[in-house]
């Protein structure tokens, strides 16, 4: 029996036990349905099912849910059905065999059999089975029990959903179901009629002018009808059909003034009249609420509208100060003053015990920031930053960034306030944050001794804050000698005395700590050698500690190590020229390059789960290693120009990918910021290239570069033999970029022939060639695509695998958008390095991502037609 | 649209899932182990919603049950919030009062009313006393199909006494 079954799960104690109980329970049900035991059928199920609410696999009882549902009997179909539902998925090809029963059930006598088998259409059929039994759902809305015509309404919008192109097939029989008394109808034909809408304009146009006359009149209705005790919740008349009448208005009024006027009057009613004193209630008036705000309208609405959610605002409820933060989000679009009006309370929820209001309170505070509150809002945010829980603290940190970056009008206020961040929630900040700090005090001359040494004095309270450690290390290098002579004090400034021994002491425990990270340690390393030709008279006890890094366990500290000590002892004639103060930083660039990394930035903090229809965010799945060869493994995707940024920031962790962005540099003057910043970075022999061109622009010297770059050169050469062939050339550019005229590197290699990689109806893949010069085993690829529908594809994503012999590097891509109809076109330029030239032709498997319609799509292609000898 | 239902017991045991878009078993293990986490731990007096990957989840307590349902952002949580509750009232009436072990014992019978409550993510009926008749005249259905089955076997087995 299946309640002793479930009594013995019951009484298991432990978790093994539970299991031992399951196995052996599961074993009998396999035994019994090897014997196809009629009679034990439907408890074998019953059984299945339970054990599969409890997350044990329980797939081999798929077959008899087919079996069952394909018996006579009602009660066998009944339990079918209900296992069907619960075991399969639309995902499982075994769906397909349940096709004909359920076609036949659906044109059963009895009409309880046709209702399991709308039932189990509607919970989990699959677009092809959508295509198949649409006819007999779109027959059944006419049926004439009321209770199968409301389930083939919602099964129809299942249908709808897999199968966009048949909603046409549905308009006439949903607007006639808008015509019915019966409530259960009204509602999923409402619901019907919105979900098609949504997906075709015909109906929405057609819905528009033909019914909105009538469900303005159906909810006029329900809202003056008199007590009834069957549909009746705390005093009004079935508040889910009110609840989707207003739904289905919105969507008709939004961006129709004519149909918006028409209901303008009911919506006053409902507005005005509904009770807030129950749940009920106040659902039917927010769902009121974001009706008035969606449709046309002059503004009258609006003003009631706001008035509501301020009510709902000031509700002890919890639930109802949620919905109106949810609502008041939507309205700051629409009177951003009337919003403002609220903000004290706002504030006070961001501060509330429940963290959805939080966070909802957060996210809407965000948008009510200008520049007449920012100082006060940061202010709080920041004070409460200090108290607030752990779990919040990124989400807080992250929009504190992003305002004081976004009314920064004065550098010291900035300045002060990402300190404040810094010092207070560090290990939250994001790279981007904190270089753009950067970035900023490079620039702000006059502030430099003011800001070295406030962040001298907040290192020494709050060493645990990484990203603080970073940026105090960072200055530490470039303006330790304004720390140590009060240089440029400020008026508002405490006097504080630093010795030189003080300033290295600082960096020696950053370098020490044990929870600093590598990044972290490599910054340390450089703000010492800087700090051996600041402070000459610690040049001994500097070189000390760079010593002790030499037998590092990790490759690129031991190697920097072993070449600053390389520098300090045989090269003092141009240590100083070396590590004189970085240029100042350019903001612009830097900010471009920002804006090219944002996008991702977002899509993959709040975006990318949300891609998937159903939450569960899949992990990007490399089918071959390669396909992420260029990255560490927390960058998204080779595409994202937020991979690229942090590559060039810091190379530390990279294999040695053939100069990612040395060898197409200008050799003018650097203007490369995040090289620059940290040149640590990079493989090698190009640093050493790029920190030579450096040299070079600032020196403004003709003679001295090359002194200096062979000096370098021959410093790194321990790195440089080590290295490929390939990654020797863009030295070689570098050397040449010297010469008479700058770069002429592309246009020299052989012609080849551009070739259409990829063709589908939807989508053509071009291929240019090219190769790079010096280097035959390399070809530079420019990937172009064109769309060939008329639809837009969003979130474009290009992936692209090689076998090991082939080396691949792909750059971010133009954009990720891809207008319709061959309307312009995203370009993604690709590096591929043949190990085995000559020998083997590039082969490669890419595979394009992207959305339209809401709908994801995925293509793969093997790509086996490159021209010979690339 | 309604994503998922999840009963789940105030010790974290499941008692009842139905999933309305695709969830492997995988999947579905995760969300309901990540779920229970967030919503077990929550206070008495906090919210009835709590976001969830990009998705609002609304929960409501009754008695040792919290029972959970995930929309879509742009849906109305009051709503869901009232469609728990009218879950819990057609449940009572059918059990009458009902407690965690009717549910546990009569799990077939607690997804059979759902079926009636809900269908493709969406209400299919506001009506407490329709769901109560449909899910009679169904029940009776199976109570004639089994008694005539135990008759046929009477008159076999006294055939063939």
């Amino acid at each position: 029996m299946i309640g002793d079954m479930i009594r013995a799960i019951r009484a298991c104690k432990t978790a093994a036990e539970e299991r031992a109980v399951v196995r052996k329970e599961c074993a009998a049900i396999r035994a019994s349905i090897n014997e196809d035991d009629q009679d034990y059928r439907h408890r074998n199920l019953a059984k299945l099912m339970f054990i599969q609410m409890l997350g044990y696999p329980t797939h081999f009882g798929q077959m008899e849910c087919l079996k069952l549902i394909a018996s006579a009997g009602f009660p066998e179909k009944r339990i079918g059905y209900l296992g069907l539902m619960l075991l399969l998925d639309e995902r499982q090809e075994v769906l397909m065999l349940v096709t004909n029963s359920l076609k036949q059930d659906l044109n059963h006598s009895n009409q309880y059999i046709v209702g399991l088998a709308l039932c189990a259409l509607g919970n989990i059929c699959s677009a092809e089975m959508a295509r198949d039994l649409a006819p007999e759902v779109e027959r059944l809305l006419q049926f004439r029990d009321p209770n199968i015509r409301k389930k083939a309404a919602l099964c129809s919008i299942r249908i709808i959903k897999k199968v966009p192109a048949l909603a046409e097939n549905f308009i006439n029989c949903a607007a006639s179901l808008l015509k019915e008394k019966h409530h259960g109808v009204l509602i999923t034909g409402v619901q019907l009629c919105a979900d098609l809408c949504k997906v075709s304009s015909e109906a929405l146009e057609y819905f528009r002018k033909k019914c909105t006359e009538g469900l303005v009149r159906t909810l006029r209705d329900i809202v003056n009808s008199p007590y009834s005790p069957e549909y009746d919740i705390s005093g009004i008349t079935d508040p889910y059909l009110h609840i989707r009448l207003l739904k289905l208005l919105r969507i008709l009024g939004q961006g129709d003034a004519d149909a918006s006027d028409r209901m303008t009057d009911i919506l006053a009613q409902v507005a005005t009249k509904t009770e807030s004193n129950k749940n009920a209630g106040n659902a039917i008036l927010y769902e009121c609420v974001e009706t008035i705000m969606s449709i046309e309208d002059d503004g009258g609405l609006r003003v009631l509208a706001i008035n509501i959610l301020g009510k709902f605002l000031s509700n002890r409820d919890n639930n109802i100060r949620y919905v109106a933060l949810n609502m008041l989000m939507r309205a700051t679009t629409l009177d951003a003053q009337a919003v403002q009006r609220h903000r004290a309370t706002i504030l006070d929820c961001v501060k509330d015990s429940d963290a959805s209001i939080r966070k909802r309170a957060l996210d809407l505070l965000y948008l009510l920031v200008n520049d007449n509150n920012v100082k006060h809002l940061i202010k709080e945010l920041i004070e409460y930053l200090e108290v607030s829980d752990q779990e919040f603290k990124g989400d807080l940190t992250a929009k504190i960034c992003s305002l004081v970056e976004k009314f920064s009008s004065e550098k010291i206020w900035y300045i002060d306030q990402m300190l404040k961040v810094l010092s207070e929630a560090g290990n939250f900040v994001k790279d981007e944050v904190w270089h753009a700090l950067i970035v900023v005090i490079s620039n702000a001359s006059d502030l430099h001794g003011y800001t070295i040494r406030a962040l001298y004095r907040a290192f020494l309270t709050s060493t645990e804050q990484e990203t603080l450690v970073r940026v105090a290390v960072w200055c530490i290098g470039e303006y330790g000698d304004m720390l140590v002579n009060n240089v440029g004090m400020l008026d508002i400034e405490d006097p504080i005395t630093v010795t030189e021994c003080d300033a290295v002491d600082a960096v020696e425990v950053a370098i020490k700590r044990h929870t600093s990270d590598l990044t972290t340690k490599a910054m340390a390393l450089i703000a010492l050698l800087k700090l051996s030709s600041r402070f000459p008279s610690y040049s001994e006890r500097i070189k000390g500690i760079i010593v002790q890094n030499k037998g590092n366990v990790v490759l690129e500290l031991q190697q920097r190590s072993i070449e600053f000590n390389h520098i300090l002892q045989k090269h003092p004639k141009f240590r100083s020229a070396l590590v004189e103060r970085m240029p100042v930083l350019d903001e612009a660039t830097f900010s471009g390059r920002r804006a090219g990394s944002l996008p991702t930035a977002i899509s993959t903090s709040s975006g990318a789960p949300s891609n998937h229809p159903n939450g569960i965010a899949k992990p990007a799945t490399a089918p071959i290693p390669d396909f992420l060869d260029l990255s560490s493994d927390d960058v998204p995707a080779p595409s994202s120009s937020g991979g690229d940024f942090l590559q060039d920031l810091l190379g530390v962790d990279l294999s040695p990918t053939p100069a990612p962005s040395g060898a197409d540099m200008p050799p003018k003057a650097s203007t490369d910021v995040l090289l620059d910043l940290l040149s640590i970075g990079m493989p090698l022999p190009v640093q050493t290239g790029l920190s030579a061109s450096d040299i070079l622009s600032s020196s403004q010297d003709d003679k001295a570069p090359f002194v200096n770059f062979n000096g370098l050169a021959s410093l790194s050469s321990l790195s440089a033999n080590a290295t490929s062939p390939a990654n020797a050339a863009p030295m070689m550019d570098l050397l040449d970029g010297r010469g008479p005229g700058p770069q002429k590197s592309e246009e020299n290699g052989q012609a080849y022939p551009s070739l259409v990689a990829y063709e589908s109806s939807s989508l053509r893949v071009m291929f240019n060639f090219s190769k790079q010069r010096g280097s035959p085993q390399t070809t530079l690829i420019q990937a172009t695509f064109t769309n060939l529908s008329s639809n837009v594809y969003n979130d474009f994503l290009f992936q692209a695998a090689v076998p090991k012999f082939l080396q691949l590097h792909l750059d971010p891509a133009s954009s990720n958008t891809l207008p319709a109809s061959g309307d312009g076109s995203i370009t993604q330029n690709l590096k591929v390095t043949n190990s085995q030239h000559g020998k083997k032709s590039l082969v490669m498997r890419v595979r394009i991502a992207y959305k339209t319609n809401n709908k994801d799509v995925l293509e793969e292609r093997q790509i086996n037609n490159f021209p010979q000898n690339l | 649209m309604i994503h998922f239902v999840l009963l789940i017991s105030r010790q974290g045991k499941v008692r009842l899932t139905k999933w309305y878009s695709p969830y492997s078993q995988k999947e579905r293990t995760k969300v309901i182990r990540e779920l229970g986490g967030v919503i077990l731990n929550r206070g008495p007096k906090l919210c009835n919603f709590v976001d969830w990957r990009g998705f609002k989840v609304v929960y409501k307590r009754y008695a040792s049950l919290y029972f959970c349902m995930c929309i879509d952002q742009d849906d109305n949580e009051l709503e869901v919030l009232e469609i728990i509750h009218h879950f819990v009232e057609i449940l009572d009436r059918y059990f009458g009062s009902v407690c965690e072990l009717d549910l546990i014992f009569n799990f077939h019978k607690a997804y059979y009313i759902l079926d009636e409550l809900l269908l493709a993510g969406e209400l299919q009926e506001s009506s407490k006393k329709t769901v109560a008749r449909l899910i009679a005249a169904q029940d009776s259905l199976v109570e004639t199909a089994k008694e005539q089955a135990s008759s046929i076997s009477n008159i076999i087995a006294q055939a063939t006494k």
